[in-house]
């Protein structure tokens, strides 16, 4: 295992039984195959990686300067991204990656976008208590509260947690366990949830904290 | 891709499952995982409510424990630790959900056998 990670879509969540009767919450997620469509070395480009494709796509969608970078491996991907390697030299350009680059119980990073939610309120995107719901109040239940002392410092400081654009952000949840993996439908099953809404793009990376 | 979904637990779904709904009475064998050791254990009551589909759809049966007091229990149809379900006594009901057993006791919580 070199490459630290593949390109998937994200499917579903459902529940499978493990053999001692439990059920696990598990995310499915369709990964690959992937395609290598160029290494990226130091000596050219100052950095090592891997850039792989992966998803179906009608060719005529894409423009020449995109379908030039994958003319070297003769397919057409929705989607382009690089990816982290313990020794690029390990892969050509043309390789297939499978799912089979995981193991069942291995731990794995997953990194989506988050599902957007609009402007929220601070309850909901910060987790603010509110205020009180009895003894008199009105339109307080979902306020904010104070936003910081008087005079000294006379201003709202900087990062000051408030009300706004919520989601839709790139979040990478980490230590999830690949519970199953099928490699004929390409298929991870990874227990947990993981950003993004269904057919989102997600990137499923071996884990950067193995040990805790 | 639902569909795909439904295909992956399709397997673990069981196929033993006899008719069985709300109002009835069923007799659940259980498997109780005790450290090492596993043991069936049966659970006897009147359903009262059947949710959910596919490989999350369960069912609560209730039953009146020792001293009066009521006691419920909600399985996973399809877990492997259902050992068995068994239909005892079908019942003859007018609701989905059978919620307003917990505020009645003894004769006022009978229900009717269903015959045909």
């Amino acid at each position: 295992m070199t490459i630290h990670g593949l390109l998937g879509r994200k499917l579903g969540m459902t529940t499978v039984f493990s053999e001692r009767g439990e059920a696990i919450p598990v995310t499915v997620i369709e990964a690959g195959p992937n395609h290598v469509l160029n290494i990226r070395t130091k000596d050219r480009d100052g950095y090592e990686a891997v850039q792989i494709g992966f998803g179906d796509t009608n060719p005529r969608k894409l423009t020449k300067p995109v379908l030039g970078q994958m003319k070297g491996a003769g397919v057409a991907v929705r989607y382009m991204r690089e990816m982290s390697a313990d020794d690029v030299s390990e892969h050509n350009v043309g390789d297939t990656l499978d799912v089979d680059l995981f193991n069942a119980d291995d731990l794995v990073d997953v990194t989506g976008t988050s599902k957007g939610k609009g402007f929220a309120g601070v309850m909901k995107r910060h987790g603010f208590k509110g205020g009180k719901r009895t003894h008199g109040q009105s339109d307080r239940m979902r306020a904010p509260g104070s936003l910081g002392a008087g005079t000294t410092p006379g201003k709202v400081w900087k990062g000051k947690r408030m009300a706004g654009r919520m989601g839709n952000d790139r979040k990478t949840i980490q230590r999830l366990r690949v519970v199953r993996i099928d490699g004929e439908r390409h298929l991870l099953l990874i227990k947990g949830s993981v950003p993004g809404a269904k057919n989102g793009l997600v990137y499923v990376r071996r884990t950067v904290k193995p040990k805790k | 891709m639902a569909n795909l979904l439904q295909e992956i637990v399709k397997d673990q779904l069981r196929t033993d499952v006899p008719e069985f709904g709300v109002g009835d009475t069923v007799r659940v064998s259980v498997r109780v995982v005790e450290g090492e050791r596993e043991r069936l254990q049966d659970f006897e009551g009147i359903v009262i409510r059947r949710r959910a589909g596919g490989i999350n759809e369960n069912f609560t049966v209730r039953r009146i424990g020792a001293h009066g007091i009521g006691v419920e229990r909600t399985f996973l149809l399809h877990s492997p630790r259902v050992e068995t379900i068994k239909l005892v006594r079908r019942g003859k009901v007018r609701r989905a959900k059978l919620y307003y057993l917990r505020n009645l006791s003894g004769k006022a919580a009978r229900i009717k056998e269903r015959r045909y």
